[in-house]
């Protein structure tokens, strides 16, 4: 959980709502991204939620609870391991005979586990532009100009 | 339609809104909503995955631009244009409006595009890759590799946000040459 020994960031109303609401903007962010071959949505939405729910923490708690729950470091390796996952899929596909083929057995449609590769592209987009996006806001806001002390 | 249009015209005026303001705050909010109205309108367009990520990528948009303009003065500078220049642009403006409308009247109706690429993937994209939603089937299947440049383009863009903006390896001088650029 969250706790509070830190007097940084918004007021107390702000941190109680953001502890309530927190974990459902999460939650949507997850069934967005998993869902994406069967409803609207997908990885670069889900993504974005899912960095969103960060940068939520970020915005009313401070830089320090929320870079605690993730720091740069594994931001930065999210951010590889998603580009390296999409690449990997893409020259798996040569299994089937061409970049990018669809090789997975399709299953049953609208199924949760159904459409081969999709499910696993939508995993890689995520990670990728999840991570990438929370590492931007953060070099954006501890990024200060000087001379203004 | 005519609710498309409706939204269309809220739009422009936002768009006038936050080029015509005075505060730069203000000038972040008319254009929030701009990207609010886009949103309505994918969605009264039919076009749901596009109207979530608009969405988010617009929330996301404004908390960092207004990150980056609370708390700094930027300064609002105001131009002196003289009658010359106004008036060459409303003739220009109007040249435009002139070819644009000739070009739009010979479009294709809305909804009955030239172009037949698509029925294919109309008609068999949920049977070949066994995706309900077909826009993650073409994106994902059929279109991967616009999507691997797509994730290229990202990932290069942030890569240079973060060595630009980096912590590491920019020198600390106090000189006052190098006071402009310092990490927190």
């Amino acid at each position: 959980m969250i706790n509070n020994r830190d007097s940084q960031g918004m007021s107390v109303i702000v941190k109680t709502i953001t502890r309530l609401t927190i974990g459902l903007i999460l939650l949507y962010g997850v069934y967005i991204l998993l869902h994406g071959h069967i409803t609207p949505g997908g990885g670069f939405a889900g993504g974005v939620i899912i960095a969103l729910s960060f940068i939520h923490i970020m915005l009313a708690f401070g830089k320090n609870v929320a870079l605690e729950k993730l720091n740069q470091t594994w931001s930065k390796i999210f951010e590889s391991t998603g580009a390296l996952l999409f690449i990997t899929i893409a020259f798996l596909g040569f299994f089937g005979g061409v970049f990018f083929n669809n090789f997975l057995d399709k299953g049953e449609h609208f199924e949760l586990f159904s459409a081969g590769t999709i499910l696993l592209s939508n995993i890689a987009i995520f990670l990728k532009v999840g991570a990438g996006l929370f590492l931007l806001f953060v070099a954006l806001v501890l990024f200060k100009i000087g001379g203004r002390k | 339609m005519l609710e498309l249009y409706i939204v269309l015209i809220l739009m422009i005026i936002g768009a006038i809104i936050a080029v015509e303001t005075k505060s730069i705050l203000s000038s972040i909010v008319a254009l929030g909503k701009v990207g609010l109205g886009l949103t309505i309108a994918f969605l009264i367009l039919k076009a749901p995955d596009l109207a979530i990520v608009q969405l988010v990528v617009e929330i996301l948009t404004l908390i960092i631009l207004i990150r980056a303009t609370l708390g700094r003065d930027v300064k609002y500078t105001k131009e002196n244009q003289n009658w010359g220049v106004k008036f060459l642009s409303i003739i220009l403006i109007i040249i435009f409006l002139i070819f644009s409308y000739n070009v739009l009247q010979s479009l294709p109706e809305f909804g009955n595009p030239i172009l037949k690429v698509a029925d294919y993937y109309i008609e068999n994209g949920m049977k070949e890759t066994g995706a309900a939603n077909l826009v993650t089937s073409v994106i994902l299947d059929f279109r991967a590799f616009d999507t691997l440049g797509e994730a290229t383009v990202l990932f290069t863009a942030i890569l240079g946000a973060l060595a630009v903006l980096r912590k590491n390896g920019i020198k600390d001088k106090d000189t006052k040459e190098n006071k402009g650029v310092q990490g927190d």
